[in-house]
């Protein structure tokens, strides 16, 4: 437990020591100031603009900036979507794939193009290279550029005063991937390559056995072993939160994940961009003390949770206890506890905080089978979704919703000291509640209803493939997931039906897209606002009771939304008796 | 000074008889249209009549859940009556009030004179009564009872209630200087005036009307925080309609054992999470915060302006009157050459002790102070000479001593006249006391002249920790006054305000409130004359002296009864008060939920789920007496908090962080744990009963 906790506080201390100088560069990017990046990749920056034909000093109203997030987004899912159908008559397909037939097609452009990744396909025997890295990777960029241009409005309205002008989406996106995805993509491929991790065009290896066997009146000699541009995709698919691996193990596959080490980085790169955009935030409301309140509310939020979720995953499974099997912490064990569908190299205590991040963040990666924690660490994976990407949350995406959620503590705390509550200046009124409110509300009626559809039918019911809360708790996971972007699969269900595939659609498109209008007009009508200078007699965002009162709130509005749910699923299912489970 | 307002007061609250009445109104409110206006207890309007149905129905088929059903539907038609209790017993004070301030304007008598001439008889009248055109006598001593111009005589008006300038004025008819100002006082002569404008009752009837809730918007804040309790609500609805299937799921699939969740419980918990206690107070809540303000005699035209007077950060305060007495004191004797301090002394005392005036008894005291021994008393056959409109000066005749006392240009009159000379070194003294911002009066025996007396300012006493006070809280105060930078200075640093206008003009005062609202402040400002009209009117919080012109009270969005500019503060800390308050409770609505989880959870599932029996943390005794606790404590929980919603939760002046930190213990904290505790305690009446 002690060597699981000493990883996590590495995990979260190195994030934040990247995260701050990250955060500052980010700024500087977004504010257009002249410095060595820009000097670097200022022409290429400047030649887009030109044959794009793109002014940079042309800001959008809160319309138009979403107007061209729409519009961007929806060529891109079209694009990916007639690549995919394509894929068997172009060129980059070593294995020579057909096209992606049109259900499935259709399920991946939406998910890829929303940072979901959702993934109803295999990919390593699915997909096209062409696919893979004109799609899914583009995508995987794409999408979470999306996402952080999602949250620089609302960061530029918060700081500026009595505007329309909230940025020019076409220059966000351009500097988001050129100056911030691109290169720690590049440089985090890197270090997965000298680490291991496959970056190649050939399609498969033929591998010698050392030791071949007979399986099925046949002798095996040899191994075909799918290999392909894995680094590029796995580096951007845990940067940008997007998740969705190249091969359908995700991160538990050694080809992704050969190492301790990469573990460790691609843990602390799913949180790297979500944190470095809360200091980012900072520096460009210039309130560097609220951003530290947000870092530290989510700390508070998400220690706590992981380390139960941990000591659950370490104490092992009681039902194996119980038959006196030993899960003791042992290197020979892999470091004990529950070792179901964990691997070895990685560790239970590794892979429930690997769970914890990739639910915390949207990423929903995996380097273990969810579906196989501890019925309480996976309702913790379940909760940190639930949360409604707050806790770090997705790449941009996190930081919007957590603003959201600071609207409505500073409504309360605003109300308790006795004023018209101000957030950084700006006053909150009845359009700001109702913009944040459908924002946040979006999910957890997508989730509940969406639920109570899978459970009141037989095509929904079907799915799940464990008896008991259990059963529930896949169901619930899999409405979930999608709803919240995040793409992770608690398995044990089969979510390849019409059923799934359409309900999980659903639950991607406005889980992912009805948040943006009431956040992006949210910035709209909070850049029109005048800026209030802050005195005494105004809420300070930054004190430890405010962090206090956000904790609070999001905690509550999570779980009052969800514990009825979670009482059913996770709870009962932790709490049940062995000797029921016996039988 | 403070004296000579009449103060109005306050109507005490009578909670037996309003108690009793409000208690019938509680029952004629539970129309649907009435209950169609608070969306949240709407909500539980409409599932006390769906369980009144079930419950019939389960009695017809002899359901043994009836009587469940029935005593759960019993306590949601309580949770009705104690919120429409409190919303009627808010206006039922707010009624009383309001008439009580009808009332008492109408105890101001009213010499009410059929033509305008002195000799045509007056009949006494309550000064409510007068109509536009009706002419008054006003003599010496009486309040005029409303606004008018004054048709006939000449008068010396104290207008300090208004102006806060001491010295009187001269009204007289014709001209320029006609216009007479309600709440004023004659204290020389007498007018005759004709009744321009009706007493206050535009603002009365406003206000009963927004008491009455016909007229009562709902402000900024109460419509941003009635979206934010109806989408809670929307979302507690989901939760608990798909909480169904999830049960239903769990019984015929995942558990196999147990009943599915009764229509009985999910009403319960239904009502349980919605924020019935906030939602069942918040109308109470605004009414009161009209009441307070009521009670301290403040008409607001709108329940905006309050909540407002909540976010001002800029207070511009009259010099005369809020940071100074409206009067001034004498305080210092300057003999001339040749005459000793104590003769001076003595010669103003004598002057001075006929003298009604605050002015005049402050002469007084502070020739005692002087001379502690000589308290000689008016012989009987002094003569007084009291002060006039024509002469500008008072005094007395005193062992055949003219002893007077006036202004300096009055007094080098009469000196003149009586053939003696005037000392150019008063002059200088005369000069020396005017700049530092003080005013000199003269004091003579026949032609001879004394000396001179300084009648100073005096910054009220405790006003500099009221200043610091404000500044804890954030808000600053800007002192406004027509003196000299120099004098303006002094008088601001020692009641310790945060900034000064000297020389102000009702254009400088206009252009200063635009300035600080460009900075984005929020600016409240008191007023009464014409020309503070266009500042009344750009201030975001403009409260008008009663005494005000007609102008002025349009232009504002509050008028002070009692015309004491001070009045200003308490009404930042009722608008500060009244969020407060509203925020306070939200936050312990909300924080009882987790309670009220804890409950009903454990007790809706546990015979599907025997091992979520560890979720009753609180041992309650049985699943239905977890879920009648919980709808006891839920529905409880509003008549016990209506005082504190009437009263408003308590104010200190202190900054936002402490106010924070203190609030989100006692109802954020407290609003977790007290549910636990007081469910626990009805489970256990439940099993004795």
């Amino acid at each position: 437990m002690i060597s699981t906790i000493i990883l996590t506080a590495a995990v979260l201390l190195l994030t934040i020591l990247l995260a701050l100088p990250l955060g500052r560069y980010m700024h500087r990017v977004y504010a257009g100031e002249r410095f060595w990046a820009t000097r670097l990749m200022g022409p290429v920056e400047r030649g887009i603009y030109r044959i794009t034909h793109i002014s940079v000093n042309q800001e959008m109203d809160w319309k138009h900036y979403a107007v061209a997030l729409l519009v961007f987004n929806l060529i891109g899912g079209v694009f990916l979507y007639a690549l995919l159908l394509a894929q068997g008559v172009l060129p980059l397909n070593p294995l020579h794939y057909g096209g992606v037939p049109s259900a499935s097609a259709f399920n991946t452009a939406v998910s890829f193009t929303t940072n979901t990744n959702w993934q109803d396909y295999s990919g390593g025997s699915t997909m096209s290279y062409l696919s893979q890295m004109l799609g899914l990777t583009v995508q995987n960029f794409l999408s979470a550029a999306t996402g952080i241009t999602i949250v620089l409005p609302l960061v530029r309205a918060l700081a500026r005063h009595k505007t329309k002008d909230l940025g020019n989406f076409w220059v966000d996106m351009t500097r988001t991937v050129l100056y911030v995805l691109l290169p720690l993509s590049a440089l985090f491929a890197l270090i997965l390559m000298e680490q291991g991790v496959v970056q190649t065009l050939t399609g498969i290896v033929r591998a010698d056995l050392i030791a071949p066997f007979v399986s099925g009146g046949k002798t095996v000699l040899h191994q075909m072993i799918h290999v392909g541009p894995v680094a590029s995709q796995e580096a951007i698919m845990m940067l940008g939160n997007n998740g969705g691996g190249f091969f359908d193990m995700n991160d538990a596959h050694p080809f992704e994940n050969p190492t301790g080490f990469t573990n460790f980085l691609e843990m602390v790169a799913m949180i790297l961009i979500p944190s470095a955009l809360v200091f980012m935030f900072g520096h460009m409301v210039k309130a560097k003390r609220t951003a530290w309140a947000i870092m530290i509310a989510t700390l508070v939020l998400f220690v706590p949770l992981t380390v139960v979720s941990e000591h659950f995953e370490l104490l092992g499974n009681p039902l194996l206890t119980h038959l006196g099997a030993t899960q003791a912490n042992m290197a020979s064990l892999a470091g004990g506890g529950n070792m179901e569908g964990v691997e070895d190299r990685i560790g239970a205590g590794a892979s429930a905080l690997c769970g914890s991040l990739a639910t915390a963040t949207s990423t929903g990666a995996a380097n273990s089978t969810y579906d196989s924690f501890m019925p309480l660490s996976g309702g913790i994976n379940l909760f940190f979704m639930q949360m409604g990407e707050t806790v770090f949350g997705g790449v941009g995406t996190g930081l919007a919703t957590v603003l959201a959620f600071m609207i409505f503590a500073v409504f309360l705390g605003g109300l308790m000291v006795g004023r018209t509550p101000e957030f950084l200046g700006k006053k909150i009124e009845s359009f700001e509640i109702k913009m944040a409110s459908l924002a946040i509300l979006v999910m957890p009626l997508l989730v509940l209803i969406g639920t109570a559809a899978a459970v009141s039918t037989a095509a929904g019911r079907a799915g799940a493939l464990n008896p008991g809360a259990h059963g529930f708790s896949e169901i619930l996971y899999a409405i979930t997931s999608p709803a919240n972007n995040n793409g992770s699969a608690f398995d044990g269900l089969s979510s390849d039906t019409t059923f799934y595939n359409l309900i999980t659609g659903m639950a991607i498109l406005f889980g992912r897209y009805w948040p943006y209008l009431p956040l992006l007009a949210l910035a709209g009508t909070l850049a029109g606002k005048k800026k209030i200078p802050a005195g005494a007699g105004t809420l300070t965002t930054h004190t430890p009771i405010f962090i206090g009162l956000l904790v609070g709130v999001i905690l509550l509005v999570g779980a009052l939304n969800f514990f009825p749910a979670l009482a059913l699923g996770p709870i009962a299912d932790q709490l049940a008796p062995i000797s029921t489970l016996m039988h | 000074m403070e004296s000579t307002h009449h103060k109005l007061a306050a109507s005490p609250i009578n909670w037996k008889d309003q108690g009793r009445g409000a208690l019938w109104d509680s029952f004629s409110m539970l129309s649907p249209r009435r209950q169609l206006r608070n969306p949240v207890m709407f909500v539980v309007y409409v599932g006390s009549w769906l369980l009144l149905a079930l419950f019939f129905h389960d009695l017809i088929v002899h359901n043994s859940e009836a009587l469940f059903t029935g005593v759960i539907d019993l306590w949601l038609w309580l949770t009705l009556i104690f919120a429409n209790f409190s919303e009627a017993l808010a206006e039922r004070q707010g009624e009383a009030q309001a008439n009580s301030l009808r009332r008492n304007r109408q105890e101001v008598t009213a010499k009410k004179l059929s033509k305008p001439v002195r000799e045509a008889g007056y009949q006494e009248v309550p000064g409510a009564s007068l109509r536009s055109g009706d002419f008054v006598l006003i003599e010496a001593g009486d309040l005029v009872p409303t606004d008018g111009e004054a048709v006939v005589g000449i008068a010396a008006v104290d207008e300090s209630a208004i102006t806060g300038e001491s010295a009187p004025v001269i009204r007289e008819s014709g001209g320029d200087r006609s216009a007479v100002t309600g709440g004023t006082r004659v204290i020389s002569d007498w007018l005759i005036i004709r009744v321009t404008q009706e007493s206050g009752h535009t603002f009365l009837d406003k206000m009963i009307a927004m008491v009455e809730g016909a007229a009562r918007r709902k402000t900024p804040n109460e419509i941003a925080l009635s979206i934010l309790l109806v989408v809670l609500t929307l979302v507690f609805l989901v939760v608990t309609v798909t909480l169904y299937p999830f049960s239903w799921y769990s019984v015929h699939y995942a558990g196999h054992s147990g009943s599915v969740i009764s229509l009985t419980v999910l009403v319960a918990l239904l009502v349980c999470l919605i924020p019935t206690t906030i939602g069942a107070l918040l109308p109470a809540i605004g009414i009161a915060g009209i009441v307070r303000l009521l009670q301290s005699n403040v008409v607001a035209t709108s329940g905006r302006a309050i909540e407002a007077a909540g976010d001002v950060d800029i207070l511009l305060l009259d010099k005369t009157g809020t940071i100074t007495y409206g009067n001034r004191s004498a305080v210092a004797f300057y003999p001339v050459l040749a005459v000793t301090r104590e003769t001076l002394a003595q010669a103003a005392r004598r002057a001075s002790l006929a003298d009604e005036t605050p002015e005049g008894k402050s002469i007084v005291t502070l020739a005692e102070k002087h001379d502690p021994q000589s308290r000689e008393i008016l012989p009987p056959d002094a003569k007084l000479i009291a002060f006039t409109a024509e002469t500008r000066m008072s005094g007395v005749d005193w062992d055949g001593q003219q002893l007077r006392k006036g202004s300096p240009d009055a007094m080098k009159l009469w000196v003149q006249s009586l053939g003696g000379t005037w000392p150019s070194e008063l002059d200088a003294e005369v000069q020396k006391i005017a700049s530092g911002g003080a005013t000199p009066l003269v004091v003579c025996s026949g032609a001879k002249v004394l000396g001179a007396i300084e009648l100073r300012d005096i910054v009220k006493a405790d006003i500099k920790s009221r200043f610091a006070a404000l500044r804890e809280m954030g808000i600053r105060t800007v002192m406004v006054t027509g003196d000299n930078p120099l004098t303006a200075a002094a008088i601001a640093a020692e009641a310790g305000v945060d900034d000064y206008l000297a020389e102000a003009k009702p254009e400088t005062k206009l252009a200063r409130i635009r300035e600080y609202q460009n900075e984005g402040y929020m600016v409240a400002m008191t007023g009464d004359g014409t020309n503070d009209s266009p500042a009344l009117a750009q201030a975001d919080v403009g409260l008008c002296m009663a005494s005000g012109t007609q102008a002025a009270r349009e232009a504002s969005n509050m008028v002070d009864m009692d015309s004491n500019p001070t009045k200003l503060l308490e009404i930042v800390q009722i608008g500060k008060q009244l969020l407060m308050t509203r925020g306070a409770l939200t936050t312990f609505s909300v924080a009882n939920d987790v309670a009220k989880y804890f409950a009903i959870i454990p007790a809706a599932f546990v015979s599907t789920y025997p091992q979520l029996g560890a979720l009753n943390i609180m041992d309650l005794s049985s699943p239905t007496h977890a879920i009648l606790a919980a709808v006891i404590f839920n529905a409880l929980i509003i008549p016990f908090l209506i005082p504190l919603a009437l009263k408003g939760i308590k104010f200190r002046a202190d900054s936002a962080q402490h106010i924070l930190r203190r609030n989100v213990w006692i109802y954020g904290l407290g609003g977790i744990i007290a549910p636990f505790i007081c469910i626990k305690l009805i489970d256990m009446l439940l099993v004795v009963l």
